[in-house]
């Protein structure tokens, strides 16, 4: 067992937040090291106060570290100024947890949740002291893997890592275990990395690049073939069929230090059916498994028992949607321990008076800020991205709030969406104002915060195959809304920068190709990009010329139906002809509503797995029109285009 | 309400978990080891625990004091030596209680109370240039320090809070200690500033605080046996 404490001890005096470096976190595990068990780094790559509150991460550190077999322990990407002393001195990158060098683990394991964090995931595999390239590494290297949502494309990423893992891990991450133990212990003499892969590679939801050629098509697109026959010709993803077999993170971990979402976080659903057409998550977690309210409530006790953390989360998508939702809120405030000092928070809001009511009753006195995603600024264009929320809806939410003592309301929406026009565009600055005038009306000093950002399309949704709107288009929508909102008292806007918007366009639908893309910006000193003092769109521009990569191919045009699609080896659960119909649905505005309460789409996601939704109400939410057109109130537009069609006649 | 204050450690690796991180690791450890504490009235109410003098991040400590209001309200007696006993089984390494007062009537706060603490201060220097750099610091009349305040920089006299320097036999990791008591009041001298104050400067490798001191007339005290307090004999002098 080895610890680089001792080196890096004094270099923490010359560094920023060195408490990102010590570990000792309440819960954190040092597991003993014995060479005989399957050990794991899992690494976020980026700053340790973004990654900390990592879900996925703290669930499979418990999962790893149960198994007899195995010992997981924690790294995070050291910030700009120790990394240059790292290097400097020759230190590897290490563990918080026992601060043992990241190369005498077994698997150096990334979570992916951003494409912006690329870079960061070569400069961590370097700083290990490991071959950058998985046919490099040699018999006696850690093994390199990836999950989380960017793993449903892996290929810009594909030369980089031994074995991609897809969908829930909370089960694959001990089969994976047990098959590299079985390898680690055989005492055969023809022991080789390849065949670890191999034996890793049928593994139900586990990628392993290697296994495949690639070559290329009449078209020059990249198609993929396995090199064996036992090896999958379609990977896919793994889903747990039941939330409740897995009340983990268990015991989850309290930081030292500032860190983001620093609060107990409760998982109470997983997936979304809600159907919007841009949303990534909502599409690959499919179906919805819920938590039972008494799994809530007990998880909400001893979560709070065993961290001291005075502020509950209840997290998932959409969260107002979840059956028991009053229950769970009520849970915390009734929690011997929490004294009535508990605040409790939703991350994600749906836009209704009936969610603001539930807001109003756990935020107790703070009524600081509330938050919603509208997401378009028009009836037509939500209808198209099947955000189904009328105009009644985000009035009634936003009068419910400003009446019940909140002075700012933010809204969040996207542009460069398909089909949308700078009427859409402008509708924007339209809702916020006339939110702006509800708001007036209970306090002086109501205020709207708008924050756009630029849509980017990714895989596995209906808009992949569309072409995202260029830098100029994008600037060009925010400067519209600039000199629509500019003489509006009250409206804020904010957006985010269209050139990460374009990097982020570049890698979520690239294949291979940008490895080298993706290898020179990390060699150019482009790593934390997800930082805007360190993003550097001129960086990526250049190389991709340098590589003859085009901004036009990757990002900008519009793909067909019949283009291979650089993830079609992967299966996220839904079928392709559901994404298409979506997709056409989607350009004639037709809305699609929610399977929860509605019959089956047959979008794959249970059908192919002999899965159901896991929904304890069979009625839908009350008090909101989203997909379920109750309280359509006179004055809007009732969506009676929300016809389904049978797919065989349009597809 | 009980009025309790506690010494404690800062060892380790948790040395560099700053003034603020470690005022939210006391926050929620009193939570885990159920010790009901009085609250602030008003629109947020927050427990009433007070945080003596900051101490720099990075530094170790003997010595470390926190005053808690506890809420004896739903209880007959609140045992001390058990309040500590269940905190020290929640706290993070290197931090360890090592000493507790119960307070009666009022008192002042640690901030105002504490008049100097002595810190031991292991430099990258060798002997011969701490040992002229200690003749110099004790001989000088006056010591002229510029730094920064509010924006606005200042130049302040510091022979006054410089109330003993010396060399320490110790040596940690080879290398040479120093020990130097230095005034807090109005307002504290940091190690680092005295060890700019006279060039050629000296530069810290490691500091440790190793006591707090309160001057009461001619007695000099632990903050934890001020006029008022109750030591908890059984805690004082633990490690």
């Amino acid at each position: 067992m080895t610890s680089i404490w001792p080196e890096i001890e004094h270099l923490l005096l010359n560094v920023e937040k060195p408490a990102r470096y010590i570990g000792l976190e309440r819960g954190a595990i040092q597991p003993p090291h014995d060479p005989r068990n399957v050990a794991w780094l899992l690494t976020y790559p980026d700053a340790y106060e973004v990654g900390f509150p990592n879900q996925g991460l703290q669930i499979l550190y418990e999962i790893i570290n149960e198994l007899s077999i195995g010992e997981a322990e924690r790294a995070y990407a050291p910030w700009v100024d120790l990394e240059k002393i790292m290097r400097e001195k020759g230190i590897p990158l290490f563990s918080v947890d026992t601060h043992r060098p990241a190369n005498e683990f077994d698997v150096i394991a990334f979570n992916l949740s951003s494409e912006l964090v690329y870079t960061n995931l070569l400069n961590c595999i370097d700083l290990a002291g490991v071959s950058l390239r998985s046919v490099d590494r040699g018999i006696e290297e850690p093994l390199v893997a990836a999950g989380g949502h960017c793993t449903y494309n892996p290929e810009p990423l594909a030369d980089f890592v031994d074995f991609f893992v897809l969908g829930d891990g909370e089960e694959v991450v001990s089969e994976i275990t047990y098959v590299i133990h079985e390898w680690k212990s055989s005492e055969s003499v023809s022991l080789s990395r390849e065949s670890l892969l191999k034996e890793l590679s049928k593994i139900e939801g586990v990628y392993v690049p290697q296994m495949y050629n690639v070559r290329k098509d009449q078209n020059g697109f990249q198609v993929l073939e396995p090199k064996h026959d036992d090896v999958p010709k379609l990977v896919e993803k793994r889903t747990i069929t039941s939330l409740e077999d897995w009340p983990y993170p268990k015991n989850q971990l309290v930081p030292i230090t500032e860190v983001v979402h620093d609060r107990l976080n409760v998982e109470v659903f997983r997936g979304c059916t809600r159907g919007c057409r841009f949303c990534q998550a909502g599409m690959i977690t499919r179906p919805v498994r819920e938590r039972s309210a008494d799994q809530v409530r007990t998880m909400v006790s001893d979560g709070l028992r065993r961290t001291g953390y005075d502020q509950v989360a209840l997290t998932s998508l959409s969260t107002a949607d979840y059956s028991h939702i009053e229950k769970a809120v009520a849970a915390v405030g009734d929690d011997p321990l929490s004294c009535g000092q508990t605040g409790v928070s939703l991350p994600s809001l749906r836009v209704d008076a009936f969610t603001v009511g539930i807001a109003a009753t756990i935020q107790g006195g703070k009524r600081s800020g509330l938050t919603f995603a509208p997401e378009a600024g028009t009836w037509r264009m939500r209808q198209v991205i099947n955000k189904l929320i009328t105009e009644e809806d985000l009035y009634g939410a936003v009068e419910s709030a400003f009446s019940q003592g909140w002075r700012r309301v933010k809204l969040y929406f996207l542009i460069g969406l398909p089909t949308e026009t700078d009427e859409d565009t402008l509708g924007i600055a339209d809702l916020a104002k006339n939110c702006v005038e509800i708001g007036k009306r209970y306090n002086k000093q109501a205020s709207v915060t708008v924050s756009v950002g630029g849509f980017v399309p990714k895989p596995f949704t209906p808009f992949q195959w569309f072409g995202q709107n260029t830098i100029e288009e994008l600037q060009r929508k925010i400067n519209l809304l600039k000199d629509a909102t500019s003489r509006s008292r009250g409206v804020q806007l904010k957006w985010h920068d269209p050139k990460a918007t374009l990097v982020e366009g570049v890698l979520s639908r690239g294949d291979r190709n940008l490895s080298a893309l993706i290898e020179e910006v990390w060699r150019a000193g482009g790593t934390f990009q997800e930082w805007s003092e360190h993003f550097d769109i001129d960086r990526w521009l250049s190389s991709m010329e340098d590589l003859g990569l085009s901004v036009e191919d990757y990002a900008y045009r519009h793909r067909d139906k019949s283009e291979p699609l650089p993830w079609d080896h992967l299966d996220a659960g839904l079928y392709k002809d559901f994404l298409w119909q979506e997709w056409r649905d989607a350009l004639e505005e037709v809305g699609l509503e929610d399977c929860r309460w509605t019959p089956c789409y047959d979008c794959g996601a249970c059908t192919g797995y002999g899965l159901d939704h896991v929904v304890a109400s069979t009625s839908p939410p009350v008090g909101g029109s989203q997909g379920t057109w109750q309280d359509l109130t006179k004055g809007s537009e009732v969506p009676q285009l929300l016809t389904i069609r049978k797919k065989s006649e349009t597809v | 309400m009980l009025a309790v204050r506690l010494r404690s450690t800062k060892k380790g690796k948790i040395r560099f978990a700053s003034h603020r991180d470690i005022a939210k690791v006391w926050e929620r450890t009193l939570r885990i080891s159920n010790i009901p504490l009085m609250y602030s009235q008003g629109f947020s109410p927050r427990p009433k625990i007070s945080y003596g003098l900051a101490l720099p991040t990075g530094a170790e400590s003997d010595c470390e004091y926190i005053d808690l209001q506890v809420d004896d309200s739903n209880r007959e007696s609140i045992n001390v030596e058990e309040i500590c006993t269940s905190l020290n089984d929640n706290l993070p390494p290197g931090i360890l209680i090592n000493g507790a007062s119960v307070m009666n009537g009022k008192f002042p706060s640690l901030q105002q109370t504490v008049t100097s603490c002595i810190w031991d201060i292991t430099v990258n220097e060798d002997d011969t240039k701490v040992d002229s750099w200690v003749d110099r610091i004790n001989n000088e009349n006056t010591i002229v320090l510029r730094r920064e305040r509010k924006g606005k920089e200042v130049v302040d006299d510091i022979k006054p809070q410089v109330h003993l320097v010396r060399k320490n036999y110790e040596r940690i990791d080879g290398r040479v200690t120093l020990q130097a008591e230095l005034g807090t009041q109005p307002r504290s001298l940091r190690p680092s500033e005295l060890l700019r104050s006279m060039e050629p400067c000296l530069t810290e490798y490691k500091l440790r605080r190793r006591k707090q001191i309160v001057e009461e007339g001619a007695r000099r005290l632990d903050p934890l046996e001020v006029a008022g307090a109750t030591p908890m004999r059984s805690l004082v002098g633990a490690s």
